[in-house]
């Protein structure tokens, strides 16, 4: 009696740690790891917060938000090898380079961690699919359109871009090329670079008003360039003769908007970006979906992200911001 | 007369007007006076932490953490104002250099107390400063609607035609200037990088010297922290990423030898100048931007090549003159 008691709690306990442990198993939180060009960029601590939404909706979702404190592609393959070595489960990168992080993503991979890249690519090899915030055609006419519909005798606009190898400003603006046609009267000047910094931004728009005195506008598809750039043409006495547009962020640029050196300016919502991202990464990670092209991997209340050849997605049309929104927009991001 | 052609100032002075024809060759407007004033605002921050690098080269040592400084002093004064609208700018402004100073003051108790080398220490509170950025402001910029009009219009507002920014470039310069040639530690500051061991024997002690030639350079960096951000009305934690590669290349462009102790205040501000001529001139003259990167590095290096050259051909001669005076058995 005694014997059958011992035997039958022992087992009764070990069922117990056995429903223990498989209760732990379930409760281990998905780790992903959401990585970006660097710390301190208010897009990005953005699409943080978008990410810890979709883990909150989620449940049993752990956000870990990194990334190197200078956007360089050496900064992020340290960080994705620290990652690698705390064993995520999944890795959602916004690149430095489109290259330069393969290896490590592609170690990543064969560790059994799903990697997907977002905003920013990387290349087919290194990643499982990529989110684009939207769709690069439609973002290259946005910008366009935004100077254009300010001047409809038409006029001369000139590009303000980040650095002169940034992957996601020179596709945007190859896309505003090919459908220049469509803007009748609109001409671009030139190209130049700011290197995302605000000073030289400043400089180069600053050389840009001095070359072409007759400019329209200034389209900057860069987040610090365009605030440089309205800076720039509110020190030079220009507010009303030349608009700056382009894409920024709504607390950015409140005060150009006020000043009226920049009429409107256009993004995607950094929040449903980080979101989705971290919708997309726990489908992969938890093997509910597969990134294969012609996939519909679907992403909580952004709808459903349709793969193409290159196993990449548009998540929404950029959304345009004004003197009649700004105020509601600018203490969000 | 040979010296005064060959000296670095008259040489680099020569590069400088050279640069300004080559520029307005191609863009005539580029030497009419408004704009040659805006050269000089846009190179007003980089000539006042290049005047405090002066100081901290000539003692031997070197300050990296010159743009950290400048973007926490910035990011604090930003902070400042957007909380509190109501505090006076020439209180920030004095709070700036009180901060950047207490930050140059660190770096020169750890070089003169814990005798670090001033790489290392300055390598160091360079991170820890653009660390600090992103603790106090979370990662979040500071914008132009939440600064007060006064803060960012300090800086532009005119006096006799010239910004104020400009006006406190001008000011700096002179100052250090008097410091450097005519109080005893400014030319402790010479003593001691040009011989230490000498310096000790004369009564001056080597690590205060520093310490104080830190401090200068941290509060010089401090109030171009406050003129920087409200120039450009925005604060965040990378303002002037690599910005202290430019201003230890502006000091040895004007020929403030690494190795301590030999240059001038005049160099220095030559030195920054033609790196503000470039910069400015670069986005004008219609280069492609692939090329200017190319183009501001060769720039340096010329320069440098040709200090260098100089340097050496004065060494010799002062050594000959000592060796002449010994042989003729001068009593001195």
């Amino acid at each position: 009696m005694k014997f059958t008691r011992r035997l039958f709690g022992s087992a009764a306990m070990a069922a117990a740690l056995i429903a223990g442990n498989a209760a732990t198993a379930q409760d281990d939180p998905v780790r992903i790891a959401l990585v970006v060009k660097a710390l301190g960029i208010g897009f990005f601590e953005a699409a943080a917060k978008g990410a810890e939404e979709a883990a909150a909706e989620l449940g049993n979702v752990e956000v870990i938000y990194t990334g190197p404190t200078d956007t360089t592609a050496e900064g992020q393959i340290e960080v994705i090898n620290s990652l690698i070595a705390q064993q995520v489960d999944a890795i959602a990168v916004s690149a430095n380079d489109t290259d330069a992080l393969v290896p490590a993503l592609k170690k990543a991979m064969q560790r059994g961690i799903t990697v997907i890249s977002w905003d920013s690519g990387v290349a087919t090899e290194g990643r499982e699919l990529h989110l684009n915030p939207s769709s690069n055609p439609l973002i290259g006419n946005m910008i366009i359109k935004l100077a254009a519909d300010e001047l409809p005798e038409g006029g001369q606009v000139a590009v303000l871009s980040a650095t002169t190898t940034s992957t996601n400003q020179n596709i945007w603006i190859e896309e505003m090329t090919k459908v220049l046609g469509d803007y009748n009267g609109i001409e671009v000047v030139g190209t130049v670079y700011g290197d995302d910094l605000a000073d030289k931004s400043y400089r180069e728009a600053t050389g840009l008003m001095q070359t072409y005195p007759e400019l329209d506008a200034i389209i900057a598809p860069t987040s610090v360039g365009i605030v440089a750039a309205a800076r720039a043409v509110e020190d030079a006495g220009k507010v009303g003769q030349v608009n700056v547009t382009g894409l920024g962020l709504p607390s950015e640029m409140a005060g150009a908007i006020e000043s009226g050196a920049s009429k409107s300016f256009a993004i995607w919502n950094p929040i449903d970006l980080g979101y989705s991202a971290a919708y997309l990464a726990y489908q992969l990670a938890t093997d509910a979906a597969e990134a294969t092209p012609g996939a519909e991997i679907p992403m909580g209340r952004m709808g459903a992200l349709t793969l193409d050849e290159n196993t990449e997605g548009a998540m929404a049309d950029p959304f345009v911001y004004d003197a009649s929104n700004i105020d509601a927009f600018k203490d969000i991001f | 007369m040979k010296r005064l052609l060959t000296s670095r100032e008259t040489m680099l002075s020569g590069a400088i007007l050279l640069l300004l024809a080559l520029t307005a060759s191609r863009f005539p407007g580029f030497i009419a006076p408004a704009n040659l004033v805006a050269v000089f605002t846009d190179t007003s921050p980089l000539l006042i932490l290049a005047l405090g690098q002066t100081v901290v080269i000539l003692t031997r040592c070197i300050d990296l953490s010159v743009a950290a400084n400048l973007a926490l002093s910035g990011m604090v004064c930003a902070m400042l104002n957007a909380a509190m609208p109501g505090i006076p700018v020439a209180l920030i402004l004095a709070l700036a250099v009180l901060l950047g100073a207490v930050m140059g003051a660190i770096n020169g108790a750890l070089v003169w107390k814990l005798a670090i080398p001033p790489i290392v220490v300055t390598l160091g509170t360079m991170t820890i400063y653009r660390g600090i950025i992103f603790l106090i402001s979370d990662g979040a910029w500071v914008n132009a609607h939440e600064m007060s009009a006064a803060f960012t219009g300090l800086p532009r507002a005119r006096i006799l035609g010239l910004p104020v920014l400009a006006w406190f470039g001008i000011a700096s310069a002179l100052l250090i200037w008097l410091m450097v040639t005519r109080t005893p530690l400014g030319r402790a500051f010479y003593a001691v990088g040009g011989n230490p061991h000498a310096a000790v024997y004369t009564g001056i002690d080597v690590g205060r010297t520093q310490f104080w030639a830190f401090t200068i350079s941290g509060a010089l960096a401090g109030l171009a922290g406050y003129l920087w951000v409200a120039r450009y009305s925005v604060a965040y934690v990378d303002i002037a990423g690599g910005f202290e590669l430019e201003v230890v290349a502006a000091c040895v462009i004007g020929g403030i030898s690494i190795a301590g102790g030999a240059g001038t205040i005049l160099g220095t501000i030559l030195g920054a100048l033609f790196l503000g001529i470039i910069k400015n001139a670069l986005p004008v003259v219609d280069v492609s931007p692939f090329w200017q990167m190319a183009i501001s590095g060769a720039a340096i290096i010329i320069a440098v090549t040709l200090n260098t050259r100089s340097a050496r051909a004065k060494g010799r001669i002062i050594l000959r003159r000592a060796q002449a005076a010994q042989t003729e058995g001068a009593p001195a």
